[in-house]
């Protein structure tokens, strides 16, 4: 595929500009300052903080530090020795398992999506409207209504407490927002581009990797990172889907961590730190990407 | 436009071929729609989950509507439902707004609101259960009796510390996506109204908020159509309990089926749980007065 996305594009129209800001608009009360917004402002940051603040601290502490001191005071003694517990864990094994399952299902999902988004965009059939339309009402249900049906198949198909067995519906539930947002964008890319390949001889398929990827690129990476977000993050189809340590996912491992050390509460909350800790650094190198990705997707 | 009924071969007329959009529609099909379908058959079945299935009738059906527990958990569904809506979306709205314009410490600001986006939901209710401890946690830190409640065990205070968790997990989400389309309003709009003298807040209310017709009802969908899946944050936090007190549908739904072993009636619950998203999703775009494909591309 990286070759494929190298090929010449056709120089003209900008693709939307996702990846890049906006010009901004003048907001409201440029005039003078809003003080009642940034009273707001600065509360809500100090909600979202103080939660962060008490974890990173807590996983500092050690057991006796943490039922004597208090609970909002940095420890006296810092200690990684709840991180080293939770990496003794089979930590590594769990985010390779996160990676492999992320991985696994968020490529095929791009990869069907925009085949499909071309198609509905581009194609006249009404069997294509009806797709479109199925995976429209797709959006609306809320599919974890089907996960004893999904038990079943996978117990049935010998799948169960295997990673395939959380690739594979993670792919599916992928599909209907990826394809609204893939060809919501697909449909500004204007029609004489692809009418002058056409006359090139360009074959659908040829345009589709030639014309339409390049032009879509930010709302392929938009929709790449929504859906890695939300197979990372994934609780419902590991809890049921899996059961051994051999094919633990991350965010059900903090949840059996949470059994296994229910006492050691330092060491809960360290194994969040690093659950999160891979993410937050994602964030850290790519947040100016994965921010306008995630507002021009679905602002549109 | 098109008169060839449903052919899947390319057709005479420039277009792709309907079969790019099949391996989508095939996975979605597999995962989706036949466990739909097969949630509405088991729904008429007795299943434990392991033995055999068997037809019998309207049995589990009886059993769960006449279930107090489930008027209960449809109820505990409705009040998380409405009043987690009451609650972000006047926040989100208010910070999309605020973090549009571009000064730079609303920037600043804004890299920490997004925080909470890249945690699981497990993470989240790990975190917030370990904060929320009357003895460990945030009132004891900051040495405040009134914040030292036993907020998880008080059948009365429960569901708004859950509906509390929810905010703080969705708000940053909503707020991205308020924020970008607060970015997409023309600025020429503020110029005008500044020219005519309006104030900051006439132009929130007569250009902001209209402008924003269509953000406002992507949002309001995902949000409470959204809010049939917040299993995973219930279901590590508080368990559904204490109690019945934070039981809601989908964790219902889960409890019957995987832990009870009555995967008829946890079937039964899980059509429930469809027909009240799909009448909600049908609602909003009601509301809206046009359908989602339409005011995507308007709100563009």
């Amino acid at each position: 595929m990286a070759s494929l996305t190298q090929l010449p594009v056709p120089p003209s129209a900008p693709a939307r500009p996702a990846a890049s800001p906006r010009p901004r608009t003048k907001g409201p009360g440029r005039t003078r300052p809003n003080f009642l917004g940034g009273l707001g402002g600065w509360l809500w940051l100090a909600i979202i903080i103080v939660p962060v603040y008490y974890v990173v601290v807590t996983s500092l502490k050690n057991q006796a530090g943490f039922f004597t001191s208090n609970p909002m005071m940095p420890p006296a003694e810092p200690t990684l020795e709840n991180y080293k517990l939770v990496l003794e864990n089979d930590f590594a094994k769990y985010f390779a398992n996160s990676l492999i399952v992320t991985v696994g299902s968020v490529i095929p999902a791009l990869l069907v999506s925009f085949m499909a988004a071309y198609a509905i965009v581009r194609g006249k059939s009404r069997f294509l409207n009806w797709t479109n339309n199925l995976f429209l009402l797709g959006l609306a249900i809320p599919l974890h209504a089907t996960i004893i049906p999904i038990y079943w198949m996978i117990t049935r198909a010998h799948m169960y407490d295997t990673l395939l067995a959380l690739i594979l519906p993670s792919i599916a539930f992928a599909i209907p927002i990826s394809v609204l947002i893939l060809s919501n964008f697909m449909r500004d890319v204007p029609n004489e581009l692809f009418e002058s390949m056409r006359l090139d001889g360009c074959s659908d398929w040829a345009m589709m990797w030639r014309l339409a990827l390049p032009m879509t690129r930010p709302a392929v990476v938009t929709v790449g990172i929504y859906n890695a977000l939300g197979v990372w993050n994934g609780f419902l189809f590991p809890l049921i889907l899996t059961q051994s340590p051999e094919t633990r996912v991350l965010p059900l491992s903090l949840w059996t961590f949470q059994g296994e050390f229910s006492v050691n509460i330092p060491a809960v909350l360290a194994a969040v730190v690093l659950a999160t800790l891979p993410l937050l650094v994602v964030y850290v190198i790519a947040r100016r990407q994965l921010l306008s990705g995630l507002t021009a997707g679905f602002s549109k | 436009m098109s008169t060839t009924s449903g052919s899947s071969r390319r057709p005479l007329q420039p277009g792709p071929s309907g079969w790019l959009a099949a391996p989508a529609l095939a996975f979605f099909l597999l995962f989706a729609i036949i466990p739909l379908i097969g949630v509405l058959f088991l729904s008429f079945t007795s299943w434990d989950g392991l033995g055999e299935i068997k037809l019998d009738g309207l049995s589990s059906w009886t059993t769960v509507l006449t279930d107090p527990v489930t008027g209960n958990a449809l109820l505990v569904t409705a009040k998380i439902m409405f009043f987690s809506f009451i609650v972000q979306a006047p926040i989100s709205l208010l910070l999309g707004v605020f973090t549009a314009a571009g000064q730079k410490y609303r920037a600043a600001l804004a890299v920490l609101y997004f925080v909470p986006l890249l945690l699981s939901s497990a993470a989240v209710a790990i975190a917030f259960k370990a904060l929320l401890d009357p003895n460990f946690g945030l009132g004891a830190g900051l040495g405040l009796p009134f914040l030292a409640q036993d907020w998880l065990g008080d059948s009365d205070l429960v569901l708004f510390v859950v509906v509390f968790v929810i905010a703080w997990q969705f708000v940053p989400f909503h707020t991205l996506i308020y924020q970008g389309g607060v970015r997409q309003i023309p600025a020429s709009l503020y110029e005008a109204a500044q020219i005519d003298g309006a104030g900051r807040v006439q132009q929130f209310f007569n250009i902001t908020l209209p402008q924003l017709k269509y953000t406002i009802i992507t949002s309001s969908t995902l949000m409470v159509v959204g809010s049939l899946a917040y299993f995973d944050l219930v279901f590590v936090l508080t368990g559904g309990g204490p109690g019945y007190a934070t039981r809601l549908l989908p964790l219902h739904m889960y409890l019957t089926g995987f832990k009870a072993n009555d995967m008829g009636a946890a079937s039964a619950l899980g059509v429930i749980l469809v027909v009240i998203g799909l009448a909600l999703a049908l609602l909003l775009q009601r509301l809206g007065g046009k359908n989602r494909n339409a005011s995507q591309l308007e709100g563009a």
